[in-house]
């Protein structure tokens, strides 16, 4: 099952291209952009790790390329997004959000009911891919990056 | 009128004619290369390497529109001379020179020293060659006393390794930087003949002259001006003297060092108009005097650029 989650997620998957088109964008707004990755695909899991710092200094697209592209050397079989915070506001606000990297194969969710009292039904999410550990759930062997 | 224009533009682009002016034109580099002509004094041999490059970098941009296939020009310069000929100035309008043109795509200017490429131990230097390369992508990286990075007398210095990764840089990312590598002459080309790799990697070299002392003293009327003082006629000859005194001494930086004795002269006029008291006119605000600049320790023989490079 083919997630999708922030900003194109109606769209395809973003060629290169197109994302160094939507980071120039970014920049040109003067928003940090920054590179984050995953391993838990609950749409909830809203805390990504961060794929170093975000790159406030850095003027051109083809420079945040390096990092998307050395993210996905490390972790292939990870969901990365690129953010641009726009800092406008003086709070962390995010501008953009995009998925450019997902794994192979993508389990996709279970649904579960749960009886609770007077016969009410709660629904929860259960991603497949959770019930291994953290770092072997998409063909990695450990936790360590390849 | 438009019509006919066009028709006319049609008829030349099927029989492969390019207005050279237009393309000129269209570039906007006239307007920088005004801007260096009108902001630096003197360097005539400079002005003109740059224009000469511009000249290269249109018609190599008109050729690629017209697909006569060529290499890229290499971009890749090495700027010597001594300090306060105006390198990291020129550096500064050649990265809006090439952007104009599309060389580059930012034409911002990272100016790096040894301290910012080279770490401190083990590993520690790959990560900020690294980041200094990222911050420069998209424009000029302007490495100022480059044989720096070069010590022959240890081999286990850390310098080779970012030269390996400028190296690198310098082939694989020429699309997305330019490296302009500044220092003195004479270092600059023992550091390029003991780093062959530089040295074919870099299609220009721009050797920039020391100023005379005619120019010297335009420089100084200009920073005066810009800073709104001014020299009366006495205290101009006492400039003059200053400089024919100071220019033989060691350490001496042409333009920095103008710019530094400019400090040091505003300094002692505000002394000056602090130990008087009373009442002070706007003239008297803006005026240098010859006794501010005779003060210096030039004039008893010392020497003003001790502490200063």
């Amino acid at each position: 099952m083919r997630i999708t989650q922030g900003t194109f997620s109606y769209l395809p998957d973003l060629t290169d291209d197109q994302i160094k088109a939507q980071i120039e964008y970014c920049l040109k707004n003067d928003w940090a952009v920054s590179v984050e990755h995953t391993d838990d695909p609950h749409p909830r899991n809203v805390y990504w790790d961060m794929w170093a710092l975000p790159m406030f200094d850095l003027k051109d697209p083809s420079a945040i390329m390096l990092e998307v592209n050395a993210c996905r050397k490390t972790f292939p079989h990870r969901y990365i997004k690129v953010n641009g915070y726009d800092r406008r506001y003086g709070r962390q606000t995010t501008g953009i959000s995009f998925i450019v990297n997902r794994p192979a194969e993508e389990p996709g969710f279970r649904l579960d009911r749960q009886d609770a009292a007077d016969r009410q039904i709660r629904y929860t999410l259960h991603p497949y891919a959770t019930e291994k550990p953290a770092g072997q759930r998409y063909g990695e062997s450990n936790g360590e990056p390849k | 009128m438009n019509e006919v224009r066009t028709a006319g533009l049609e008829q030349q682009r099927a029989a492969g004619v390019v207005d050279l002016d237009a393309a000129y034109r269209g570039s906007n580099i006239e307007h920088v290369l005004d801007e260096l002509e009108g902001e630096l004094v003197g360097l005539a041999p400079v002005k003109r390497r740059i224009r000469e490059i511009a000249a290269l970098l249109l018609i190599a941009r008109v050729r690629e529109e017209q697909g006569l296939a060529t290499d890229k020009p290499t971009l890749h310069m090495s700027f010597t001379g001594h300090p306060g000929t105006g390198k990291t100035t020129v550096a500064l309008q050649m990265a809006k020179i090439l952007q104009q043109l599309g060389y580059v795509r930012k034409g911002h200017l990272v100016v790096a020293t040894r301290d910012d490429l080279v770490g401190q131990y083990v590993g520690h230097t790959a990560p900020k060659t690294k980041e200094v390369i990222k911050r420069a992508m998209g424009g000029v990286l302007f490495i100022d006393e480059a044989y720096y990075l070069y010590r022959p007398e240890n081999e286990r210095d850390y310098g080779q390794e970012a030269i390996e990764m400028l190296l690198q840089a310098m082939e694989n990312q020429r699309d997305d930087l330019v490296v302009i590598l500044a220092g003195y002459k004479n270092r600059m080309e023992t550091f390029f003949q003991s780093n062959p790799g530089f040295h074919s990697r870099v299609g220009n070299h721009l050797d920039f002259p020391d100023y005379s002392l005619d120019e010297l003293m335009e420089i100084a009327e200009l920073m005066v001006r810009r800073q709104h003082y001014e020299f009366d006629s006495a205290a101009r000859a006492a400039f003059r003297e200053y400089l024919m005194l100071r220019m033989p001494q060691p350490h001496f930086a042409n333009a920095r060092s103008v710019r530094n004795a400019l400090d040091r002269i505003k300094l002692r006029q505000a002394n000056r108009l602090i130990a008087a008291r009373g009442l002070v006119s706007k003239d008297d605000l803006a005026r240098l005097d010859a006794t501010d600049i005779l003060q210096s320790r030039v004039f008893q023989g010392g020497n003003d650029g001790v502490g200063e490079e």
